[in-house]
């Protein structure tokens, strides 16, 4: 199969690409960032995906596939940019595969979509609404992009359309939200809260990824995975239990004293509407894509964390 | 209500193997799926068994009616201005029972906005009362605990010590939705445990909780009283999750019945006016 990948050149679009390529299938790839030397046999093309350039790529290269991983996720990303790319760049991407007749599309969206909050219950369905909208604002472009994505069932029936709501990936990469969070030697909490969070390796959130392309729906001839379907790794641990596991120092700071302290005394930089995600869980139930495609994640809990402590020892 | 991280609270041997005896799906942290710390747990029991066993004179009675398996929801009344009678339930059930069970209460959405004791409760697997919550634990073959008076239930005064105030019935179109069984139970004495004159309930908005209740000594400590527990038994309802308000109200007005006659029976046996061979399970 020839499949497109935007966002490409970022951690996890990289795993996705090599693993395609291992697995025989023709790999192209879209980013704004340059993937200096890609496996041979990628090809990257160094497009924004709002733009021109990259509808050419759809048009002449003609995928039968798309995995599109180009958002935006860093808070601290002027936020109308960010806006434009997960809004606009969905939107653009969804209607090139509709054009030029893309057979299947993987939306790679993010369980944060859930939000966080005191009244929120443990393991969020995919049935239910974004409450990230209302408890993290800075969010509300990728719910958007998320429900946008989804919206192409309807639009384009032809098109198999995939969105996975992934958890947070963690392992030997550092990259992502909560490798950020962890980074430093000291990780803050809020005094009194200790929510669960729930993360997925690096390897295992690429694996889920070319698992929902590669899936053939027996009984609908054959067709491509259709629908929204979280995706989690191993059960959620406590974050004192993570930040313990990961090597690190936890800082219970008072929720006043929290805003104030953070970016500061080597504490993470945090936005805002982060505060209810360090105090509340966001944990989804993943039983959807495990029935549908019978994936499972092959890194527990431990060993995705033991990664993660080894990669940014060595640093 | 202090997480044993920050204040090590003793653990007892015996407490522990109990913990180590509930069925529950405990990972090598100690923690199972829904955050429930093994250690949190044997602290918290280690602590209210000293009440149970020694502070209050509690008697319970019908304990062969909770199911040593599967799911099944307690079903009771409130008594006593602080949720003594959750307590006091879950103790039973985890002291009384072969194996142990840990109940897990519908709690108190405000719980889960205040420090410490959104940390804890969430250890000791008394999360918020969502129906979503319901369902899952139920379907994960649990044992719930339930107070369909709510708020208002906990908010009965002392002379109301022994009345049952409105029911919801949100738990029994969920019982009937998981096909669980209902255990009727009554909670005799916590009115005497914590005898509430007066709730302020603008004193509480100020510290974010429902009221706070006031007795002649003012504080709301319990008391060392007699506590009389009586499970009835269990109650399997037919029909639809579905059906109409009228329908589900008789099913509610049948569990209130049930309960009521328990609260009569264990005040009774509270005051000696019966003896335990005498009670009437339903």
């Amino acid at each position: 199969m020839k499949v497109l990948v935007t966002g490409i050149a970022g951690a996890i679009g990289r795993l996705v690409a090599t693993r395609l390529l291992d697995a025989g299938h023709e790999v192209i790839g879209i980013d704004r960032r340059p993937w200096y030397h890609p496996p041979d046999g990628i090809r990257v093309f160094q497009h924004d995906i709002r733009k021109r350039p990259a509808e050419d790529v759809f048009r002449t290269q003609l995928p039968e596939a798309l995995i599109h991983m180009a958002t935006v996720t860093h808070l601290t990303h002027r936020s109308e940019d960010r806006f434009r790319i997960n809004l606009g760049g969905t939107q653009a991407v969804f209607d090139h595969c509709h054009t030029y007749g893309v057979k299947r599309a993987i939306f790679v969206g993010r369980h944060t979509y859930y939000g966080a909050g005191p009244d929120s219950a443990l393991y969020h369905t995919e049935s239910e609404p974004p409450m990230a909208v209302h408890t993290f604002p800075e969010l509300s472009d990728l719910v958007a992009a998320d429900l946008y994505a989804g919206s192409a069932l309807w639009r384009y029936p032809e098109v198999d359309t995939a969105v996975l709501r992934i958890c947070y990936t963690l392992g030997p990469l550092r990259q992502g939200t909560l490798a950020s969070f962890l980074r430093g030697p000291r990780v803050p909490m809020v005094l009194g809260f200790d929510p669960l969070f729930q993360f997925v390796h690096e390897l295992d959130a690429a694996d889920a990824i070319c698992t929902a392309l590669g899936h053939r729906d027996g009984g609908n001839d054959g067709r491509g995975l259709r629908g929204v379907f979280n995706v989690a790794g191993p059960p959620p641990v406590p974050l004192s239990v993570m930040i313990r596991q990961a090597g690190r120092v936890a800082v219970p700071l008072p929720e006043l004293a929290f805003n104030l302290l953070l970016g500061r005394f080597g504490l993470p930089r945090l936005p805002p509407g982060a505060l209810e995600h360090v105090k509340h869980p966001v944990v989804i139930d993943s039983s959807a894509f495990h029935g549908a495609t019978g994936w499972q994640a092959k890194h527990d809990e431990d060993t995705t964390l033991h990664d993660f402590r080894v990669a940014t020892d060595a640093r | 209500m202090i997480p044993a991280s920050l204040i090590p609270l003793p653990i007892d041997p015996q407490v522990a193997a109990r913990v180590d005896a509930l069925e529950l799906p405990f990972n090598r942290h100690g923690v199972d799926p829904y955050g429930i710390d093994k250690r949190e747990l044997a602290r918290l029991y280690t602590l209210i068994g000293w009440f149970y066993r020694r502070y209050f004179d509690v008697e319970v009675l019908g304990t062969g009616h909770v199911p040593p398996r599967g799911r099944a929801m307690l079903v009771g009344n409130h008594s006593g201005g602080v949720a003594l009678d959750a307590v006091m339930v879950i103790a039973s059930a985890f002291f009384e029972l072969e194996p142990p069970r840990l109940a897990q209460g519908m709690v108190e959405k405000f719980i889960q906005k205040v420090p410490f004791l959104a940390w804890f409760t969430s250890r000791i697997g008394q999360l918020t009362g969502l129906p979503e919550h319901c369902v899952r634990l139920l379907e994960d073959e649990r044992l719930l605990l339930v107070f369909p008076e709510g708020a208002r239930g906990t908010a009965k005064l002392y002379r109301e010590r022994d009345s049952l105030v409105g029911f919801g019935t949100g738990f029994v179109r969920l019982a009937l939705q998981t096909s669980t069984p209902i255990v009727p139970f009554a909670f005799v004495g916590g009115g005497e445990a914590i005898p509430t004159v007066a709730n302020l309930y603008r004193a509480g908005k100020l510290l974010g909780v429902p009221y706070l209740p006031v007795t002649p000594y003012v504080a709301p400590v319990p008391l060392p009283v007699s506590l009389k527990l009586v499970y009835g038994r269990p109650m399997m309802l037919q029909g639809s999750p579905s059906d109409s308000d009228e329908v589900i109200a008789g099913h509610v007005a049948a569990i209130k019945n049930r309960i009521a006659s328990l609260l009569t029976q264990g005040r009774a046996l509270r005051e000696g006016r019966l003896s335990s061979t005498e009670i009437d399970f339903g």
